[in-house]
């Protein structure tokens, strides 16, 4: 890089928006989904759900943690016709627990939506262990990253009709079993 | 995967939020996390009833199948990670600290920029999005009380505070705590951090200097020196790092209201030396003095005395500061007094206890956190000491310790902000002894440095787009134009790529957010590129 100041050891180029409008040369190593080193979303390649997502926040490790996942499997592994229509004890035993800690899950009456979110605050997103929509970024994103809640053209899990707005991370509401 | 189901009625009373990714990060941090919206009170000791703590000792469990050494945010990460991965399992979180789990970063940046005058009892801070949540990882009410522990139905976690693991058998996998109790285990999780290093003439200038000279970590340690803050009119940090940076532009923004003076000394030639090349440290520098910081660079502290009622610092070069407190923040000396009694290797090198990548010590014995010296498959054995790594080595610990056997794969990252001007974030070694490559936007007249966002409490950095200047046209009648500024001398944002024989084995994104994930990916593949300002491309450094 010719074109570098060089300050000692230190090579500092300064580029300015047309510099960098040609789409990068630089080549990355195709990411394996499979590679068991990496971090998994929420289902894992086997199909199973795993639990040690960090986009479940704190709800399987929390006191409800147990009713959580019983819930929640028999709901993802339901095939009735209306998925989960067996769960219902579950969801409900789940609910019980969740009442009993309104401290780790806060009920809210907001109208937006009942988002249930973990004992310690996070609602669960999952990373998409999918392909990425933007090549350039691998996912999951499990960083503690610092950085600002990105509007929705993150690079990462797309938004889905019912998610909530970004900037409005509502704390848990409360859970209406479907009857 | 499959998403069939997130539309589906019955799921939504479970509802996952898709959209917000960044929010699954587990540690809980800032930026990212829901807030609780829960006042919160360090309370745990208080517990209520009316039989006085005459020395009745609580009773705890003879035995936990996962104990966890250490009361820290690697701890509350392993144990989360283990809860998820065996039901019902049994944790014992043991820590000699009066406090439960809470992260360490709030306490020199967001707690004193809180607008909130009861923060130090609060212990809450405004996280980027606005939510206020607590420093604490979860309420008391998540913990399960010790002596049920072993009893309660679906398992928990339980933390024994104040108390200090001072001997590990590990043939007969038992502890010995302070008092001569025993507690045996399954798994053990080491996780005993540190304690912050102090000078040795500040550790030989007798009572009234020591007196006044905190050493920065913990809970108790903020309350003191917010206290100091208001109480003295002089105060001195030693030390250029991330913590003497951090406390020093808290303390000058503080000063801007009051006439506190604060002054920063260390020996390198700019803040973060040892991290940023020289360029950007100098840089830096200036920021830290624009956020009302008398910087003192190329200082060596020859001795310590107290006189006159100042304690007066004296430079090797003759220099003499004088002052009414001193903050020491050189270092951390990690915590491995159990090496001995537990056979475990200490690395020379780094410091902690040598592990594998998989984080193991020996047979049934995990470290995680800053005590951990690890194998780090891509960059080497390192030892490492910021927040992230201790989420990620803990909870890598978690799985390891239910079975997982996963080596240390996925990149810590950790960041900074110092003023409204130099926020970044950083992943793998990032040495400045290392070449750097620094690819920065070059300054136009529309850039501007970011404003200080105030917002109360939350920016110290702003995430708005830059604000354009209006680029007017030079008429002879224009007063001045607006300054473009010296394009060599602005580093505003931009990327930098540290080097170890040509490949890029650490990066700094300068004012540059949202972009970790590309950073991790350069790491991760540990390639050598022939044009890193192709690299840098990647980016996207002019948006924001």
């Amino acid at each position: 890089m010719s074109y570098c100041k060089q300050e000692g050891k230190d090579c500092i180029i300064f580029v300015t928006k047309e510099d960098h409008e040609a789409p990068s040369n630089a080549e990355l190593i195709a990411d394996d989904p499979n590679d068991p080193y990496e971090d998994q979303g929420l289902i894992l390649p086997s199909g199973e759900i795993n639990w040690n997502c960090p986009c479940l926040g704190g709800m399987a490790s929390g006191p409800c943690g147990t009713q959580f996942k019983e819930a929640f499997s028999c709901f993802h592994y339901s095939n009735e016709e209306v998925k989960g229509s067996e769960c219902i004890d579950n969801f409900r035993g789940m609910q019980e627990c969740m009442q009993k800690y309104p401290e780790l899950y806060p009920q809210e009456d907001e109208n937006e939506g009942v988002a249930m979110g973990g004992a310690d605050g996070a609602t669960p997103a999952p990373a998409e262990d999918s392909t990425p929509a933007d090549s350039t970024a691998p996912a999951p994103a499990e960083d503690s990253s610092p950085a600002p809640v990105a509007s929705s053209d993150s690079t990462l899990s797309p938004p889905t009709p019912e998610s909530a707005p970004s900037s409005d991370n509502t704390p848990p509401t409360d859970s209406q079993p479907a009857s | 995967q499959t998403s069939a189901w997130e539309n589906d009625p019955m799921f939504s009373m479970i509802k996952i939020d898709f959209s917000e990714e960044k929010k699954f990060c587990f540690p809980l941090y800032s930026r990212m996390e829901h807030a609780w919206g829960l006042p919160l009170t360090a309370e745990p000791a208080t517990v209520a009833p009316a039989e006085v703590p005459a020395p009745t000792p609580v009773e705890f469990p003879s035995h936990a199948p996962y104990l966890l050494i250490g009361g820290g945010t690697a701890s509350f990460a392993a144990a989360r990670s283990i809860r998820a991965r065996d039901p019902g399992a049994r944790v014992l979180i043991i820590t000699d600290e009066p406090d439960l789990p809470y992260m360490r970063p709030p306490l020199s940046k967001e707690l004193w920029f809180s607008d909130d005058p009861s923060v130090v009892d609060t212990l809450r801070f405004k996280q980027w999005n606005g939510k206020e949540r607590s420093i604490y990882f979860q309420p008391p009410s998540f913990y399960v009380s010790p002596q049920d522990l072993e009893k309660v139905e679906n398992g928990g976690v339980a933390v024994l505070t104040g108390k200090k693991v001072v001997h590990m058998d590990v043939r007969g996998n038992k502890v010995t705590l302070s008092d001569n109790t025993e507690i045996s285990y399954d798994k053990c999780l080491i996780a005993t951090g540190g304690v912050p290093r102090n000078l040795q003439v500040i550790e030989r200038a007798g009572e009234e200097v020591t007196k006044r000279t905190t050493l920065f970590r913990k809970v108790e340690d903020f309350k003191a020196l917010d206290k100091v803050s208001r109480d003295t009119k002089s105060i001195t940090i030693i030390g250029g790092g991330f913590l003497g940076s951090e406390l020093a532009c808290a303390l000058g923004r503080r000063s801007a209201d009051s006439d506190l003076e604060v002054i920063q000394m260390f020996p390198e030639k700019g803040n973060m030396g040892k991290v940023l090349p020289e360029y950007l440290s100098n840089w830096t520098t200036a920021k830290v003095k624009s956020e009302g910081v008398t910087v003192i660079t190329e200082a060596l502290v020859k001795a310590v005395s107290y006189k006159d009622g100042k304690v007066e610092i004296k430079l090797k070069d003759g220099r003499v500061v004088k002052t009414d407190h001193v903050v020491a923040a050189v270092g951390l000396e990690p915590s491995v007094e159990l090496a001995k009694s537990a056979g475990l290797e200490v690395d020379s090198d780094f410091g902690g206890f040598r592990v594998n990548a998989e984080l193991q010590a020996r047979s049934n014995i995990w470290v995680a956190g800053d005590a951990a010296c690890f194998y780090d498959i891509r960059l080497g054995r390192r030892r490492v000491e910021h927040h992230d790594h201790a989420v990620v080595s803990g909870r890598l610990a978690g799985e390891n310790m239910t079975g997982a056997n996963k080596p240390y794969w996925h990149q810590s990252m950790f960041w900074s902000d110092l003023g409204p001007d130099v926020g970044y974030e950083a992943i793998g070694i990032v040495d400045s002894s290392l070449p750097t490559v620094g690819v920065f936007a070059k300054a136009t007249a529309k850039d501007t440095p970011k404003a200080a966002t105030e917002k109360s409490g939350t920016g110290i950095r702003s995430e708005s787009e830059t604000e354009g200047t209006a680029s007017s046209p030079v008429a002879s009648s224009t007063p001045e134009p607006p300054p473009v500024p010296e394009q060599k001398d602005n580093y505003g944002k931009g990327v930098i790529f540290y080097l170890r024989d040509k490949v890029v084995v650490g990066i700094i994104l300068w004012n540059v957010f949202n972009r970790m994930p590309v950073a991790r990916k350069i790491i991760k593949d540990g390639e050598e590129h022939a044009d890193l300002n192709e690299v840098a491309k990647l980016f996207n450094i002019h948006e924001d």
